[in-house]
């Protein structure tokens, strides 16, 4: 390729990567009020990163984010999710019964939501880098 | 803790699935995987426990009340269903530890038990929940994950066979969802309870038709009832030795039940038969599977694949019991389902027991086997008795019901083919003892010191099932007694 383009495309890539991860986090933690949430934010983020992944190399990316990180990151999303609905029992509600977890419902239910999406956006974006690493190589 | 059964039922499986992820040594992922499944089977115990002395048992997930909320609803159905899933699960985690050591690669065997894990959440999370929607959902968690499963086998064949389950699998789910959309657009609800007390309002509505077959269809071919069965045979004969135990016990029967909860408790029997004719098409494809698949089978050299077929064909027993379309018929299949798990289930782990020390599943590698491997065989003999329905067996239990089922409506040629379907299943039954028993080893010399015996971790497992084969031919009172409690609910 020629190199002043693949400077053009690392530079420009410089500014985008952030604000897609920052835009990704906004999702993320405003997905409660307005449109968004676990889901579109995780595959926003994976997104950023596999932009990186491609632009400088796979090699590169994982060097960050090694893919024995990314799984646990898989295995932790689903058990915080669970991890709060087990929570909930023990505190006395039923499964993801929200109410429990503070003493203001309201407040509890914004709690419960945020923590579960998190859980859910961290699943996400780890399975979409997941297969992407795995493809990469897979096709080397 | 006891109120929270049903949902601990699904949610404790569910949360070892990603610790088993972690789990880097094989015999870990196994030990927790094993763990799990046999308290999946006790909580299935308690459960049915409850059911029977509290009656039904519902569950409000997040504290929400239905039909707004989404609802975990345990009847005597669900339970029965969840008691067979746990227990073959439970089975089959025992057995599998040197054999699935064998197929699957070290690196590879903490994903590929909490695949299995995800599997059993989804087939456990099916029974258990009360809510259209979630059915749907917990089909394709649990499907998703059974063709990674197969797609684990260790022929190359494996990947094409857990493509087709997946091309075929994914259409069947697309339509189930078409038709729990169509019903949801109509009523506005996707409990399964609201549902049923509001769909006689609707009747006579095209939507309510389109619904009806969509969700016809996609059952069809979740439970590969003829001519939907064709991802059914090479899924089954290529996947590692234990998920074809597993999947052969469970996933078509999780299935069937869905057929139940959605023509039964759904629609109720009378919608579903005297305004749909449901059994108009079942009999019929019943009839055509039970004598096609079954006459396939005999001309299979692949064990694996010719007990597939008798599977396909034993299904076909199964929807031949729903589709008569009476309370005795029902029961039948439910009793047949229960007595099918098991036999079909050790069928394969003695099949696993074989594959394990020969690594081969063609037929004319069985020869001599029965002497070099006489327990496993003999094992194989006992359970293809059942298969057969001989008297003092759990397959005669089966076959009777639904003979006698048959012939109370005076249906002579659906009694007919039943029996027929037994004459075609001695002969493949007897083609295996035949190459097993009655056929020289090819090399004597060089073969008998290399085949052992299975080991026990295995040969205990198979041995349970085939008490338990003879313990369901003389001892109805849970298989026949369950089910008919079960099936009063649905016929007042």
């Amino acid at each position: 390729m020629d190199t002043r383009a693949v400077v053009i495309l690392r530079e420009v890539c410089k500014i985008i990567i952030p604000a897609v991860l920052l835009f990704a986090l906004y999702v993320q933690f405003h997905g409660e009020y307005g449109p968004g949430g676990g889901f579109q934010a995780g595959v926003i983020f994976a997104a950023g990163v596999i932009l990186y992944a491609l632009v400088f190399g796979r090699e590169t990316a994982q060097r960050i984010l090694p893919l024995t990180t990314v799984r646990i990151f898989i295995a932790a999303g689903v058990l915080l999710y669970a991890g709060v609905g087990v929570g909930t029992i023990f505190l006395g509600g039923n499964f993801l019964d929200y109410n429990v977890l503070l003493h203001d419902p309201k407040h509890a239910q914004h709690l419960g939501i945020f923590l579960i999406e998190l859980g859910v956006g961290i699943t996400v974006a780890a399975v979409m880098i997941t297969i992407f690493y795995l493809l990469d190589e897979f096709c080397e | 803790m006891l109120d929270h059964l049903p949902a601990l039922q699904v949610i404790v499986p569910l949360i070892s699935a990603p610790v088993c992820m972690l789990v880097t040594r094989a015999v870990w992922a196994w030990r927790i995987a094993t763990a799990v499944s046999i308290a999946a089977f006790a909580m299935a115990v308690l459960l049915a426990r409850e059911v029977s002395s509290k009656g039904v048992l519902s569950y409000h997930l997040g504290g929400w009340v239905p039909p707004l909320g989404i609802e975990y609803r345990i009847d005597h159905l669900s339970a029965y269903i969840l008691i067979i899933v746990a227990a073959t699960a439970s089975i089959t985690m025992i057995a599998a530890h040197k054999s699935i050591g064998q197929e699957v690669a070290d690196r590879k065997s903490g994903l590929f038990y909490s695949a299995y894990l995800l599997c059993l959440t989804g087939l456990l999370g099916i029974v258990a929940t009360g809510d259209a929607f979630n059915i749907f959902v917990f089909l394709e968690i649990s499907s998703l994950s059974s063709y990674a499963l197969i797609a684990m086998g260790r022929d190359r064949r494996a990947l094409t066979a857990s493509y087709q389950y997946l091309i075929m699998g994914t259409i069947g789910a697309t339509f189930i969802l078409i038709g729990v959309g169509l019903l949801y657009m109509l009523t506005g609800t996707l409990n399964i309870m609201d549902l049923q007390q509001r769909i006689p309002a609707v009747i006579g509505s095209r939507t309510l038709h389109a619904a009806f077959a969509f969700l016809t269809a996609g059952v069809s071919l979740k439970i590969a009832l003829f001519p939907l069965h064709l991802w059914l045979p090479n899924a089954y004969a290529y996947a590692p030795s234990m998920m074809t135990v597993f999947l052969s016990a469970t996933a078509t029967k999780v299935s069937l039940y869905v057929l139940f909860r959605f023509f039964f408790g759904l629609f109720s029997p009378e919608v579903s038969f005297e305004y749909f004719y449901l059994g108009k098409i079942l009999l019929p494809l019943s009839i055509v599977a039970i004598l096609t698949a079954s006459f396939i089978a005999i001309f299979q050299d692949n064990i694996k694949r010719m007990l597939a077929y008798s599977s396909v064909a034993q299904i076909g027993y199964m929807t031949l019991g729903i589709g008569l379309g009476t309370q005795a018929g029902s029961i039948a299949s439910l009793v047949y389902l229960l007595n099918h798990a098991l036999i079909k289930g050790g069928l394969f782990l003695a099949i696993a027991c074989v594959v394990f020390r020969i690594q081969s599943v063609q037929l004319e590698d069985f020869n001599g086997l029965g002497r070099r491997m006489p327990w496993t065989m003999s094992a194989i003999l006992l359970l293809g008795l059942g298969l057969i329905g001989v008297p003092l067996t759990a397959g005669f239990i089966s076959k009777w019901y639904i003979l006698s089922a048959a012939i109370e409506q005076d249906r002579w040629l659906s009694a007919i083919v039943i029996l027929g379907g037994s004459l075609l299943a001695i002969l493949y039954v007897w083609k295996i003892v035949e190459h097993a028993y009655f056929r020289p080893s090819p090399n004597p010399a060089r073969d008998i010191p290399a085949t052992r015996e299975a080991p026990l971790t295995m040969l205990v497992p198979l041995w349970l099932l085939v008490a338990g084969n003879f313990y369901l031919g003389l001892d109805t009172s849970f298989s026949a007694g369950f089910a008919d409690t079960a099936m009063r609910a649905f016929f007042p």
